[in-house]
């Protein structure tokens, strides 16, 4: 209605109305001519309406008044493509001209709607990225995404619009490659798949080995080649080569390594004695350092001090029957087992001990017959001769293992029917045999030699009685033979030797005559027990016997030098071997009694029982050659060592300003100072007497001639 | 052997013996009187000193070589005895 009003309005007044309708569209102006017709029509038509009864037509004090002429007017409208808002004449200034001037097209477009889309062309460089974003492909289809960044036209200017279009439809050719979406090209050959190839061989057995580069083991290794060079070359010389090879190769299946215990033995023996030397570590130490100082109160007298006791337990009930010290391990000794007793007679045994060892034997020999005597070889301390209770004699080996001897006499070979008294050891023969000497009651004094295998007998001497041959009853023949009883060579001159007899005798005897003696001694009243060279006058023998005394000769004279009366059967005498004036000798009571003649000519310079219980009978006594003690064996089976005090050891005091002279001139000086202070009475006098002293009871005079 | 076998009974049953050790040359106990732990430990210890006292002793002169070892301690004493295959040990309690 209002439309029409106003149509009506600018109908009328023309000219106002076409001033008011500029600014309005072409299509108002279109529409205006239309609706002015219509209007003319409706109202012409509907002048008799109800509704328009209640307009009439009224006139605006202001309207125009135009003419008739001038309403009918036709005015003509045009419809054109032209912005009625745009404006017609824009000015710009032109810096060139100065001036303004005037735009020649205005933009005509008008935007009547505007809407904001978010469609992204498939090519553009943001669709792009989206979709390389989102991981898809370029083909699919875009899955499209609001993005800020893209602007269309802004209400203002079409130019920006223009450009984005643009700049879409010139990149999307162009691939850009900066470090986001650089993509590499590359291909890459078929490869085959791989296979593993391997193969292992055995590994080398492995050992690990350590070693030091010593001093001493590089001069072991030299040792040993030198040894090996050695053997080769003697193999070279003694054998021929072929069996050279046999024996070695024998060498080698011999040589397996066994774990057995016989390679501790050596250590085993060590760690003994070391053992032994800690439990009695105070005899060791007294055997070695201890002088007893209280000799020096005591003027003449000396004392033994006892130290080890060796005692077998397999020994027991047997008695000591022989001892021996070893020449060349001076702390080696041996001793003889036997007995005595004559119808206690069994078992015996051979037995070696050692000083540093006290409680067990170094060796041992059981022997079937009791053991008499033995010796030890001074040039070869392996080997041991023995006589036996049965007249055997036997001679040991002690680097062999076995228990029997090497050498053994029997019967056949000329073996004493007697028991053997005494065994010596000689000098080599000249045939290089090793050979000694035996003497036994059946008589005879018998050399042995060992040759090979075999020991060859050789008669050297018949002891014949001497003296008058007295008729026994029924006119039975007397017996013609001794018994020897004991025997000793001298020192220095080989081939004499003294024998003394059961008779109480003492022969004189050379090795080159077999039927007669040199020298007849009549020195006891009953078994002469022990017969001794003195160990460094040529002349002095010593002798003991069971009829209690102990007698000293010179072998010019046929009475005795000195007698001592020891108050009890003499087991055993022994010279010393560190002076030609000392002797000791052992008793049946227990007591030792050491002799000095060079101090007291009568008296012991010391009397002392060594045993405890006192039916011990004492039977054998040897010095050390080294060390200043003496060894007693006695008729139990012990064998006590003892020490002899610095008093029983006393040199010749040395005078002032003189050298001490030493060495056995010293002592053969001493023993014939003392000689010939008892021979100048006798030859002063022109008879024979000797000097005799005893102890104790009465006093027992010598006369025989 | 036999002999063997009594010498070192006759050690192990000395006075004062309180065990015997024998070890072989790699150190290890062959025969022992004490218990397993004490005998591992002596053996251990005594085979190295043994081997420097040896070493020693030869190093100041190549043809000396050792004969045994003695440790003397304020309770007892150890003494070792080496071989070329074998080492004994033996401890003892001194008569003092």
């Amino acid at each position: 209605m209002p439309v029409t009003h106003k149509t009506l309005v600018k109908s009328k007044q023309g000219s106002n109305a076409q001033s008011q309708q500029k600014p309005l569209a072409a299509k108002t102006a279109k529409v205006v001519s239309k609706k002015k017709d219509e209007d003319d029509g409706t109202e012409i038509g509907e002048g008799g309406d109800e509704w328009m009864h209640g307009k009439t037509l009224i006139k605006p004090p202001d309207q125009l008044d135009l003419t008739e002429a001038e309403l009918k007017e036709e005015f003509t409208r045009i419809l054109t493509a032209n912005n009625p808002h745009a404006p017609q004449n824009i000015v710009r200034y032109s810096f060139k001209e100065r001036s303004y001037k005037p735009i020649s097209s205005v933009d005509q477009l008008a935007v009547h709607f505007f809407l904001e889309g978010n469609l992204l062309h498939r090519d553009s460089d943001e669709a792009r990225r989206q979709k390389a974003k989102q991981g898809l492909p370029d083909e699919k289809a875009t899955v499209v995404t609001e993005t800020e960044d893209e602007k269309l036209e802004t209400p203002g200017g079409g130019e920006d619009g223009a450009h984005s279009v643009d700049s879409k439809t010139g990149k999307k050719e162009q691939k850009l490659t900066n470090q986001f979406n650089f993509s590499e090209r590359a291909s890459q050959t078929l490869n085959n798949p791989l296979r593993e190839r391997g193969c292992q061989t055995e590994p080398p057995p492995r050992a690990s080995f350590s070693a030091t580069a010593n001093q001493w083991e590089i001069y072991d290794v030299y040792l040993e080649e030198m040894q090996k060079q050695e053997k080769n070359k003697e193999k070279a010389k003694a054998v021929p080569k072929k069996e050279d090879d046999k024996g070695k190769k024998k060498l080698t299946l011999v040589e397996t390594q066994s774990d057995d215990l016989t390679k501790v033995a050596k250590v085993a023996k060590i760690i003994e004695r070391m053992v032994n030397q800690n439990t009695f570590d105070d005899i060791a130490q007294d055997f070695r350092y201890f002088e007893d100082a209280s000799d020096e109160f005591r003027e003449q007298e000396g004392t033994l001090l006892p130290l080890w006791k060796f005692q077998y337990d397999q020994a027991k009930r047997l008695s000591v029957t022989a001892l021996c010290w070893n020449q060349s391990y001076k702390d080696l000794f041996a001793v003889g087992l036997g007995s005595y007793d004559f119808t206690k007679q069994g078992r015996g045994m051979l037995v070696f001990y050692s000083l540093k060892n006290s409680t067990y034997p170094e060796y041992n020999y059981p022997t079937t017959s009791g053991i008499l005597c033995l010796d030890i070889h001074p040039d070869r301390p392996y080997l041991v001769a023995v006589g036996f209770y049965d007249g055997c004699v036997a001679v040991y080996n002690l680097k062999e293992e076995r228990p029997e001897p090497v050498y053994k006499s029997s019967s056949k070979s000329g073996k004493h029917t007697d028991p053997v008294w005494q065994v010596r050891w000689q000098k080599d023969d000249m045939d290089n045999h090793q050979n000694f000497f035996s003497v036994s009651s059946d008589g005879r004094v018998v050399s042995w030699t060992l040759v090979k295998s075999e020991l060859v007998f050789t008669d050297i001497i018949k002891l014949s009685l001497v003296g008058a041959v007295s008729e026994g009853p029924e006119g039975v023949p007397p017996p013609t033979m001794a018994c020897g009883t004991s025997f000793d060579f001298h020192k220095q001159i080989n081939y004499l030797f003294l024998v003394g007899t059961e008779e109480g005798k003492i022969h004189k005897c050379s090795k080159a005559y077999s039927s007669q003696f040199l020298e007849t001694y009549d020195a006891h009243n009953m078994a002469v027990d022990a017969v001794k060279w003195n160990q460094f006058h040529p002349k002095v023998f010593i002798s003991c016997s069971s009829d209690w005394t102990v007698k000293i000769w010179d072998h010019t004279i046929r009475t005795p030098v000195f007698i001592f009366d020891l108050n009890a059967a003499v087991g055993d005498v022994a010279w010393s071997p560190y002076s030609s004036t000392v002797f000791a000798a052992v008793t049946a009571d227990g007591k030792v009694h050491v002799f000095d003649l060079g101090i007291n000519k009568y008296e012991a310079i010391c009397q002392q029982p060594v045993v405890a219980k006192k039916k011990t009978k004492l039977t054998h006594i040897e010095f050390n050659p080294v060390y200043p003690i003496i060894i007693v064996g006695d008729d139990r089976g012990y064998v006590t060592s003892l020490k002899l005090s610095p008093n029983l050891r006393s040199k010749p005091k040395e005078k002032k300003g003189q050298e001490l002279p030493r060495g056995p001139e010293v002592e053969i000086a001493k023993m014939e100072k003392l000689l010939s202070l008892l021979r100048e009475p006798e030859n002063s006098k022109g008879r024979t007497e000797s000097w005799c002293q005893t102890d104790y009871g009465p006093q027992a005079l010598d006369f025989r001639r | 052997m036999a002999e063997v076998e009594e010498t070192l009974k006759r050690i192990q049953t000395h006075e004062g013996v309180i065990g015997t050790i024998v070890v072989n040359a790699e150190g290890i106990p062959i025969r022992t009187t004490l218990d397993n732990s004490t005998t591992v430990q002596y053996a251990g210890l005594l085979h190295q000193l043994t081997m420097k006292a040896r070493s020693t002793v030869r190093d100041i002169d190549p043809q000396n070589d050792l004969t045994f070892l003695r440790i003397r301690s304020k309770k007892h004493e150890i003494m070792v005895a080496p071989d070329k295959e074998y080492m004994l040990i033996v401890i003892q309690n001194p008569s003092e």
